[in-house]
């Protein structure tokens, strides 16, 4: 539905709101001067049922990020983060729609460069993870770059166990930690 | 008769120590002498009496009682000794150059005696000596005289417990030396983790780098004056290098790589690491002298964590080119590659005992993760020491008798910890540190 057609039954509502209020006129006056009027002709208004349109849809849209930006990357690609299973660092079909969506930017604006970082979980040792974290990030950019986005524009980075985004110990903080992070970078002076 | 004298120039905020092997008379001819096996785990702790050391001076009275308390301590958390009460102790020894009246420390069940006494020759310099003596046998077993800077009467303490355990259990000690390690704060999503150092016994933390960066996994060289460790300063991880006496810092060669898991060479002339290219990480070395660099794997699985053996020829390290992180040894040249951990569950994070006989590891299994130690050679002889949510990375005590890593406990509010425990599976403790610890590193006895 586009917005003439909103305007226009907001139009119709204020006008049948209107025409009610007026219609309890002062009868007594129209009983002695017994006036004849003359039946005008008029099309009677269309009675399409007046859609109570609310009015909190009509007033603010919201225009999105500014195309190009850092926020843009992450509202355009849906996610800024894919997710792995358990010690593994293949992508599964959600995570590659997700760096689909994170290519076609990519593409879309050749002057931002990406920092992959890679994550795992607690439940390894340290070191193991660190060089679990970077197969992850290298997935994703393996990934992205057999989407067309230049392997000189992505830089991996691997921070093992350090940087989980859920401090909890259960499955639901596990599966959030095992991921990988894009983060981009506008303009050169980063 | 032994008459020996060696001499130690120690640099830094270590002051000079000189350890003189007394003349003492040395008597080794009685019969039933006190030994200790600490091969057995020891369920029954000897007991020991450490009255306070003689103090001819004020000025000492201080350092004469807190000596003793130090070595009592020291050889307390060793679990092989029990330190009896000093209400307990019937005679008061006025000078340590007598015999003890044997008979009474026996009355107390003593089976040794350490006196002691310090003599102050000037306001900087300390004499300390000590005697240590088998109740039963009726004998002196050993007499040391140390000297040095009243500031460093900590270390001399330490060295007098390092001869009662060597004399005692006929193993070299470990009580002077240090542990570099990761120190934490803030919640767990945005901790900050710091280099520290401090004493074996906790004593004398302190800040080694105070940045802001993350840091990991610091390492002793063998000369206990430089640690490596990992920085992601540049924005990705890599390996320095850090004199802890002067705090010079060097990032280690120039790679556009991720660098990690660094470890010295027995002899201090090379560093072990691993490299990540295209993802894939593989180990490497580097002469610290020439500064060239050879890669030792060329697997596309994951290569981590190796760690030299003690005489340099052999290597340990950790991956999983069979599917599951897995034990692997090879020669320091890369070639004989040799999986050795065949139990269940995954294996990470070995690190070769400084006797060469074991290797210690991590093992994670049903969600439960373990210390053990394996058979270095064969890989069989698979002992498990501990068991908790999480304890990793295990480093050896210079005489390979005992083990630290790290402990981490579940939960959003979840600390990390750093604990000890015996080879024989026995004595676990927590090991106080000021606040959250994580990735300790046992230094070799100093020199």
């Amino acid at each position: 539905m586009n917005e003439k057609m909103k305007y226009a039954f907001l139009g119709a509502m204020i006008f049948a709101l209107s025409a009610c209020a007026s219609t309890p006129k002062d009868m007594s006056a129209a009983n002695t001067d017994q006036q004849i009027i003359p039946p005008v002709v008029t099309r009677p208004a269309p009675i399409t049922p007046v859609v109570r349109a609310p009015v909190r849809e009509l007033s603010a849209v919201p225009l999105g990020p500014l195309p190009g930006t850092v926020d843009d990357f992450k509202y355009t690609s849906g996610e800024d983060r894919i997710y792995f299973a358990y010690n593994q660092y293949d992508l599964v079909p959600v995570a590659r729609d997700v760096l689909r969506r994170q290519a076609q930017w990519l593409n879309m604006y050749p002057s931002a460069i990406l920092i992959v970082g890679g994550n795992a979980d607690e439940r390894g040792t340290r070191e193991y993870n660190l060089a679990l974290g970077a197969r992850r990030a290298d997935a994703v950019k393996a990934f992205l770059v057999s989407q067309g986005v230049a392997p000189g524009r992505i830089t991996t980075v691997s921070y093992g166990k350090e940087r989980p985004i859920d401090g909890g110990s259960n499955e639901a903080a596990w599966a959030l930690n095992r991921n990988a992070h894009s983060s981009v970078l506008i303009g050169g002076n980063s | 008769m032994q008459h020996m004298m060696k001499s130690k120039r120690i640099n830094g905020f270590i002051a000079t120590v000189t350890a003189v092997l007394a003349a003492f008379f040395f008597s080794l001819t009685a019969s039933a002498q006190l030994e200790i096996d600490i091969t057995k785990g020891n369920a029954e702790p000897t007991l020991i009496a450490i009255p306070d050391f003689l103090s001819a001076h004020t000025e000492t009275d201080r350092i004469a009682k807190d000596m003793a308390r130090v070595i009592s301590d020291d050889l307390e958390r060793s679990g092989l000794f029990d330190a009896l009460n000093h209400d307990l102790f019937i005679e008061k020894q006025t000078d340590i150059n007598y015999q003890p009246r044997f008979a009474d420390w026996r009355l107390i069940k003593a089976r040794a005696l350490v006196s002691g006494r310090i003599v102050r020759e000037s306001a900087n310099r300390l004499k300390v000596e000590f005697r240590l003596w088998d109740i039963y046998g009726g004998t002196q077993l050993d007499g040391i005289r140390f000297a040095t800077t009243p500031d460093n009467w900590r270390r001399i303490a330490h060295k007098v417990s390092d001869a009662i355990y060597k004399r005692l259990t006929g193993e070299a000690g470990y009580f002077d030396s240090r542990i570099v390690y990761v120190a934490e704060s803030g919640p767990k999503t945005n901790r900050r983790k710091q280099l520290a150092i401090m004493d074996q016994d906790g004593a004398n933390s302190q800040t080694l780098l105070a940045g802001a960066d993350l840091v990991l996994t610091p390492r002793f060289a063998p000369s206990a004056q430089q640690i490596t460790y990992l920085s992601w300063e540049t924005g990705t991880s890599q390996v320095y290098l850090l004199d802890i006496e002067t705090g010079r810092r060097e990032l280690l060669g120039n790679f556009p790589n991720m660098t990690l898991a660094p470890r010295f060479s027995p002899d201090g002339q090379s560093l072990i690491f691993s490299m990540i290219k295209r993802g894939n990480s593989d180990v490497y070395v580097m002469d610290l002298r020439a500064r060239s660099t050879r890669r030792l794997t060329t697997n596309s699985a994951i290569d981590v964590s190796p760690s030299f053996s003690p005489d340099g020829k052999k290597i340990v390290f950790n991956s999983d080119r069979g599917g599951t992180p897995q034990l692997y040894t090879m020669n320091a040249d890369g070639s004989n590659v040799k999986r050795i951990s065949f139990g269940e569950g995954r294996y990470t994070a070995p690190n070769w005992s400084p006797r060469g006989d074991l290797i210690a590891f991590t093992n994670s299994h049903h969600g439960r993760f373990h210390i053990g130690v394996i058979n270095a050679q064969t890989g069989r002889a698979e002992r498990m020491l501990t068991d908790s949510y999480l304890d990793e990375g295990p480093t050896w005590s210079p005489n390979g008798r005992v083990i630290l890593f790290t402990r981490g406990t579940r939960g959003i509010r979840g600390h990390s910890e750093i604990w000890s425990i015996d080879l024989t599976g026995k004595n676990l403790r927590k090991v106080a540190t000021p606040g959250d610890a994580s990735d300790p590193a046992w230094s070799p006895i100093l020199p």
